[in-house]
């Protein structure tokens, strides 16, 4: 999910040397990247193609309310993100208290959930029917309609669900912030008369900045990309009403030209987040890291602190987690049968293949640019890249237009030559969801595999050519073997993305083949909550493998620990990731 | 050009590897400039020079890893490197030793042994693995992986690694920059003494002097992309082409003089005899090099009169700055059983045999030693 362009990874020496003008590596990845590239131009294409009149209703209707509720939603969970993200990770970052050794990761947790998931566990935990309100019901004596109670499917009540889910983004980055600040600086804060607050308002939070504005702008990407949570709570965003111009109005044209207005808004994201990003770099006034002497926090404080740490945990995954545990319970027969069986092996398999065809690109894109690193190779591997910030349905449909269009002339050209139909080749089959999946995650892979390359000093190459391997062969008898770890946890991350991936596999999917997430959206659409749970609670218990890894690598890669190994050690099993991979919440 | 060393200096008749006019660069701007060398089989040679200096790059360009711009490169008589193509490094039969060793740690020291001569027989394989390893003198570390030998040990696997495949070519790159100071000497007298066994012919890239004169047969120092001399180490000490070399190899001072006669420079040490290493005709302003074993302290038979401002201690000798009357500082080595003081008088004697000259015609700049 995170840069593809690696701000890690400094452009080495290599890159800029003189090379040949024509290398096979680079066309493979000229070919990669247009393939890769093919539905974002797709989309884009639509800008030039005169306006229907489809488009002109939507125009004059609802697009306006299109862009309300979406800019609605940005807002409220851009605010919602950082009430939550920014003190929590201060606190677990410089204070101590009861419980902060547990919250460090726990506060991870709700990254397992995806926001459809936890959208549908409140609606069943607090409609008319649900056990809160009963309870206000048995209290007080009220009957319906005699007290008020917030209405939960409303664009307030996904916001909500979505802050729940997507604070971590900002916690995460924050806190990293927070733990990489030198102690000098805070020390000489001190020194100079900041207390221990007047030192997060004065110095930790003006330096921390750039990387909790680039955790939001993730959590906002995600926000616009979300399409569960607001059809679930009928909230018109874009994406519900891209779904709605193709399926409902049956204008691919109209739904293309409404992705461009989102594609829009997703492009002043990234660039939002690249310039952050950029400044980040700057932050960085000191290299002198050591432990932080944290801040005891005692009495009033230090509970407060730990109801502070608690509540988001416990309403982002604990307290939907336990609902989810006791609906499956309660219905054994929706996941005891050999149906349920086929769906998550349907689902698992689809995910694994998609995982493969990632990883296996990115490797092929990696390399080539490590082969070959020149600006064409930067660029064409960036643009491959790209789809991690495009919204699924966006990526579904410049798939879907495509292939369709292939699909009609194939078929018609058949049909008139030899009188036979051809049917759905592309369209409507497992590939066309494959490469749907091979677009939106590549970046997750790739951004693994670079990292995990990139660890590898370019003198492995240069010694396996010089005693006779070729390029591939050095590949494959040298690389894979040294980042077998590398590839494992970029095959896990893609894998748990396609898990939870719900609008691209809604519109692309073969008739009648189901997965986890689209048989947990269907039962849940269809107000049959509890029989969802089972599907719903599969994919946040595998949801939960990458967050246990994202933990583990931060525990690991904490400034003053880190810098021990060195880069020819075989292989730290996950490798640390800027940001929280394969960790989409919200389909 | 005359003396000692003639023969070891003449280009052989077939060179193993020769680099006719190269020039390397990156974005159309050259690093490298016209260099052109030539090594015999079974010679070992060595581009020493500055860090930056492109010694590098030239030796990736033998390698294969990087392109041509002009030039050509033969290996065995073969075009393996021009403007136009480049043989691939796994296609040119030439090993190389890097700076960080490069072991491949997924692999055991026998296997990364092996890398280069899979495809021979078994039996082959391990006899070859067994003698490398006698070799290197690492018998019984087979089984071992890499990151549990110390950086000596796996400096020699890194060689037998390269050696393994009997390589036309062995290219060192800086190969004991990361060893310790002292380990340095012995391990480049081993490595020495592994390639004359194993009859390689080699290049060595260093920025230490120390290290390509115990090493090396010739010695190319290279400045600022071109070879400012290809020559034996004697000969880079008592004959640098240019004031580059004479300050880069050895210490020393360049003192100012005037020729006078044939072998007669007139210099403040008054006038100097010995014969000049270029003709110049009488009158031409020169700088002449005095290496600090060219003078010696003698207090009864000396005639200069000079002051002590500075020494270092050697162990079997010292360095001492002197200072002339008018001024100009020399170096001079003087055995460490008289301990002169700082401040202390003493005579000099002049020892020259042959005098190294530069006209002052160009950029008069002193190296200070």
């Amino acid at each position: 999910m995170t840069e593809p362009t690696s701000t890690l990874t400094a452009p080495t020496a290599r890159a800029d040397r003189w090379r040949p003008p024509f290398r096979v590596w680079s066309a493979v990845v000229f070919l990669v990247a247009l393939t890769l590239a093919l539905p974002i131009l797709v989309i884009f294409g639509h800008v030039f193609v005169p306006a229907g009149e489809v488009w002109e209703h939507l125009r004059e209707t609802v697009l306006a309310e299109y862009v309300t509720n979406s800019l609605l939603l940005l807002i409220g969970v851009g605010i919602g993100v950082l009430l939550i993200g920014v003190p929590v990770a201060w606190l677990v970052s410089v204070c101590e208290f009861p419980g902060r050794r547990i919250f460090q990761w726990a506060l991870m947790l709700p990254l397992a959930m995806p926001a459809y998931i936890i959208a549908y566990t409140y609606t069943g935990m607090l409609d008319f029917s649900g056990p809160v309100q009963g309870l206000i019901r048995e209290l007080t004596g009220l009957g319906y309609g005699e007290y008020w109670f917030p209405e939960i499917r409303s664009i307030g009540g996904a916001m909500v669900m979505l802050i729940l889910v997507l604070y971590p983004y900002v916690y995460l980055l924050s806190r990293t912030a927070f733990l990489e600040q030198s102690v000098c600086v805070l020390e000489v804060s001190r020194t100079l008369g900041a207390g221990p607050f007047g030192g997060f308002r004065r110095v930790a939070l003006p330096l921390a900045r750039p990387a909790i504005i680039a955790g939001l702008t993730l959590a906002l990407m995600e926000t616009l990309a979300d399409y569960g949570t607001v059809a679930y709570f009928g909230v018109s965003t874009f994406t519900t009403g891209i779904f709605r111009t193709w399926y409902g109005l049956g204008d691919p044209a109209a739904a293309a030209q409404l992705a461009t207005v989102l594609l829009t808004f997703v492009f002043v994201l990234i660039v939002l987040e690249r310039w952050s990003r950029a400044k980040a770099r700057f932050h960085h006034t000191s290299r002198r890291y050591s432990t932080l002497p944290r801040y005891q926090l005692r009495g009033w404080k230090a509970t407060a602190a730990f109801v502070g740490c608690l509540l988001p945990v416990l309403l982002g995954f604990l307290l939907p987690a336990l609902q989810l545990a006791l609906w499956t319970l309660q219905t054994p027969e929706q996941w005891m049968n050999a149906r349920f069986a086929r769906l998550v092996f349907n689902t698992f398999w689809l995910a694994a293949a998609a995982a493969v065809i990632a990883v296996g690109l990115a490797l092929i894109l990696a390399y080539a640019k490590r082969l070959e690193g020149g600006r064409f190779t930067h660029v064409a591997v960036r643009v491959a890249g790209m789809g991690y910030a495009v919204p699924g349905i966006v990526i579904a449909i410049g798939v879907m237009i495509p292939f369709a269009a292939f699909d009609n002339a194939l078929d018609s050209f058949m049909r008139s030559t030899f009188g036979l139909s051809t049917g759905l080749l592309l369209s409507g089959t497992v590939f066309a969801l494959l490469f749907a999946y091979a677009v939106r995650f590549l970046a997750v892979s790739l951004q693994t595999v670079e990292a995990g390359l990139g660890k590898i000093q370019p003198s492995m190459d240069d010694a396996a050519r010089s005693l006779g391997m070729r390029p591939l062969q050095t590949l494959t008898r040298v690389h894979l073997p040294i980042m077998r770890g590398t590839l494992l946890t970029a095959l896990l991350l893609v894998f748990v993305d396609v898990l939870k991936e719900l609008p691209a596999t809604l519109i692309l999917r073969p008739f009648d083949f189901n997965t986890l997430a689209v048989r947990a959206f269907e039962l849940a659409g269809d107000e049959r909550l509890a029989e969802s749970s089972s599907a719903a609670l599969a994919i946040v218990l595998v949801g939960l493998v990458p967050v246990i890894l994202l933990s583990l690598t931060i525990g690991r890669s904490r400034p003053g620990h880190q810098d021990q190994h060195r880069s020819t050690d075989p292989e730290p099993p996950a490798k640390p990731l800027a940001m929280p991979a394969g960790t989409t919440n919200t389909p | 050009m005359t003396q000692p060393s003639e023969a070891t200096l003449q280009v052989p008749h077939t060179p193993l590897i020769v680099l006719d006019q190269v020039d390397i660069g990156y974005d159309g701007q050259a690093v490298i400039h016209q260099v052109s060398l030539g090594l015999a089989k079974g010679q070992i040679g060595c581009l020493l020079g500055p860090s930056g200096c492109g010694k590098t790059t030239l030796l990736r360009a033998i390698a294969g890893f990087e392109p041509l711009m002009q030039g050509r490169i033969q290996l065995d008589g073969r075009t393996v490197s021009d403007a136009r193509h480049t043989t691939p490094p796994e296609r040119r039969g030439v090993g190389m030793v890097f700076q960080d060793f490069a072991l491949f740690p997924h692999l055991s020291v026998a296997d990364n042994i092996a890398f280069g001569i899979r495809d021979w027989s078994r039996k082959d394989r391990d006899a070859r693995i067994h003698d490398l390893l006698k070799l290197v003198d690492l018998s019984g570390y087979g089984a071992a992986y890499p990151h549990a030998l110390s950086g000596g040990q796996q400096q020699r696997i890194a060689l037998a690694r390269a050696l393994a495949p009997r390589p036309k070519l062995l290219l060192l790159d800086e190969p004991f920059s990361s060893m310790d100071v002292e380990l340095r000497g012995e391990l480049a007298r081993e490595v020495r003494r592994i390639l004359r066994a194993e009859k390689t012919t080699a290049i060595l890239v260093t920025h230490d002097q120390h290290e390509a004169f115990a090493f090396a047969d010739r010695i190319a120092v290279i400045h600022q992309g071109r070879v400012a001399q290809w020559d034996t180490a004697y000969n880079l000490y008592h004959r640098p082409a240019d004031r580059f070399v004479a300050d880069f190899v050895g210490e020393g001072t360049l003192i100012p003089g005037m020729v006078c006669a044939e072998h007669v420079v007139d210099t403040t040490f008054g006038q100097i005899e010995g014969t000049l290493s270029e003709s110049l005709p009488p009158g031409t302003a020169v700088d002449v090099l005095v290496r600090p074993d060219d003078i010696a302290i003698d207090n009864e038979a000396g005639t200069l009169q000079t002051e002590v401002i500075d020494k270092a201690f050697r162990g079997a000798d010292f360095l001492y700055t002197l200072r002339m009357p008018d001024g100009i500082s020399v170096l001079c080595m003087a055995p460490s059983h008289d301990n002169f003081v700082i401040g202390e008088h003493v005579r000099l004697r002049l020892d020259f045999t042959h005098l190294v000259v530069f006209s002052r015609g160009s950029g008069v700049d002193c190296p200070a030693g």
